[in-house]
């Protein structure tokens, strides 16, 4: 009987690795706020892109969500999960940015409202679809039938209270051209988007690093209790704020310094990691891909027009 | 195996598992590289010859790729080429009187091997390599400069600077240039052929061919030993001129 049941258990699990399920658990984090974190890692087949924080509030009027996570499947799921959790219904989404690890399971909530920046809408309908198709290149079968869907409602800056909640969203720029912070003053917690990473290399394909500089500044400046960052553990204080902009100013630094001396790209993907960001995952890969991004312009500074001759 | 061909009247067999030394890349197209690009002459896999590139190309029209060779004597060519390429020639390097180092940047259809074979005066060419995976799409889209239209106000121009160094000085030169590939439809090939690094008396210090892989707007870094000042000289193939001097 036992060794059935060991077979038994077997193969159910079996069966839900190939449901393509998230391991989602959403985790109370403040009094009626949740968080499902995601895996430190970058997008693999095998984790299925769960490599992002998405939350949701539990407010008097239903829940709001923010961020929809990678796929049609994780919307799915991740509705599932609130709706069996709290017993009510979603009123509205928030989505932080453009990019497809936090939007691309919006086809699940066409049925309500879904907010954004002005930037980040212009994103998504300019890069969706580009997106959308690197991310069936890196996790594959986890992405069927996901559609890119845009959200319908553009995001304001101030203070609206919902279900005896006081959301403020906050219109920041940085990590891309439309960064939404979102601040429940009643509750204390702050969700930064990828304003903030802990312990998570930040990425910059559409960065603009002194703005992201003084955007942390801001962040700090508020008074919250629970702060949920885009990718990484939620934390009780400023750590992982002062983590990321130590991260980079060293990026900036590097990337200014690297030029001025005239290095070649892959001599700079090449600098060493200080100590300070060694534990901090997947900074070799970040560094790299930094470099792309972030290295034409600099190097272009640093040259000068030639003498055209005859 | 240098020198295998002393053997041959004695050991046809040694000829043959030198000839299929199995490349360490695993590439199917490593047999059409090796006639096409190499002419079917005696090669090794050395590690003196050394490619550099990230192991996943983030941009895969941006593809940082750098090229060292130490200690191989009498450097003749240098062949780069990327296996799976649609065009697979991607430029030759001749260094005449500075090290045989050179960083470019190019683009990538899909993952590949990408790399150099350097010919020795002996005949011998000496092949590195490395593997660089890419999403796709580097080779059939239209460059920036074509779908704006805007190449043509600063087509040929260079910008350049010179890096004083205590071991070698650094060139860096970027070439204003569409670089088109000719497989987006419609626009057809347009690329830089050749470009001449010379001093300011006029010796030739490297030679180089370019080919559609090489990104928009080419960003070419050398090392250059003690010299400072440089002329360079080149044109497309339609025959337009480059012609710039490059002074620290
Ligand atoms: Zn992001």
């Amino acid at each position: 009987m036992k060794r059935w049941l060991c077979a038994a258990f077997f193969i159910s699990n079996a069966v839900f690795a190939d449901d393509f399920a998230y391991p989602m658990q959403p985790q109370q984090v403040a009094t009626d706020t949740y968080v499902i974190e995601g895996k430190t890692e970058d997008f693999s087949k095998k984790n299925g892109g769960f490599i992002v924080n998405t939350g949701f509030i539990v407010t008097a009027d239903g829940v709001v969500v923010i961020d929809t996570g990678v796929s049609r499947r994780f919307g799915e799921q991740q509705r599932a999960a609130i709706e069996k959790l709290t017993g009510k219904k979603v009123v509205r989404v928030y989505i932080t940015h453009h990019h497809p690890d936090h939007f691309l399971g919006n086809q699940t909530y066409t049925d309500v409202p879904i907010y954004a920046l002005p930037a980040t809408r212009d994103g998504i309908k300019a890069e969706g679809e580009m997106f959308s198709g690197n991310m069936y290149r890196m996790v594959g079968d986890w992405m069927r039938d996901t559609r890119v869907t845009p959200p319908t409602q553009d995001a304001k800056a101030g203070k609206e209270t919902i279900g005896r909640h006081e959301l403020e969203v906050l219109a920041l720029q940085g990590h891309t051209a439309g960064d939404l912070a979102l601040f429940d003053h009643t509750t204390g917690v702050l969700f930064s988007g990828d304003l903030v990473f802990n312990n998570r290399a930040a990425t910059t394909p559409h960065a603009t690093l002194t703005t992201w500089l003084t955007t942390l500044d801001s962040l700090q400046a508020l008074s919250f209790k629970t702060l949920v960052p885009g990718h990484g553990n939620v934390a009780s204080d400023t750590a992982p704020i002062a983590q990321t902009r130590a991260y980079l100013q060293w990026l900036q630094t590097t990337l200014k310094d690297a030029a001025a001396n005239g290095l070649d790209m892959l001599e700079v993907m090449q600098t060493p990691i200080p100590a300070d960001f060694q534990s901090v995952a997947l900074v070799q890969n970040e560094l790299r891909r930094s470099v792309s991004h972030l290295y034409p312009a600099l190097e272009q500074a640093n040259l000068k027009p030639a003498k055209q001759a005859e | 195996m240098l020198n295998y061909g002393g053997w041959l009247v004695g050991c046809l067999l040694c000829q043959v598992a030198v000839a299929a030394e199995p490349d360490p890349l695993n590439s199917p197209q490593w047999e059409a590289m090796h006639t096409r690009f190499l002419n079917g002459e005696p090669y090794t896999f050395d590690s003196k010859v050394k490619v550099e590139a990230p192991p996943e190309a983030e941009d895969s029209l941006n593809v940082p790729i750098a090229l060292r060779v130490t200690d191989l004597p009498d450097i003749q060519e240098m062949r780069v080429f990327a296996d799976l390429n649609p065009l697979p020639h991607v430029l030759n390097f001749r260094p005449k009187t500075v090290p045989p180092n050179l960083a470019f940047r190019m683009k990538l259809q899909q993952g590949s091997p990408v790399r150099v074979a350097v010919k020795t005066a002996d005949g011998m060419w000496h092949v590195g390599g490395t593997y660089v995976e890419a999403a796709g799409g580097g080779c059939t889209l239209p460059s920036v400069g074509t779908s704006s239209g805007d190449w043509s106000k600063t087509l040929g121009q260079v910008s350049a600077n010179v890096w004083q160094r205590p071991d070698n000085n650094r060139l860096r030169i970027r070439v204003m240039h569409p670089m088109d590939t000719g497989l987006a439809s419609g626009i057809p090939t347009f690329h830089i052929e050749n470009l001449n690094v010379k001093d300011a008396q006029g010796t030739l210090l490297a030679e180089l061919d370019l080919y559609e892989p090489i990104s928009e707007n080419p960003m070419l870094s050398l090392d250059v030993g003690k010299i400072t000042t440089f002329t360079l000289e080149g044109r497309d193939n339609n025959g337009n001129k480059i012609a710039a001097e490059v002074a620290p």
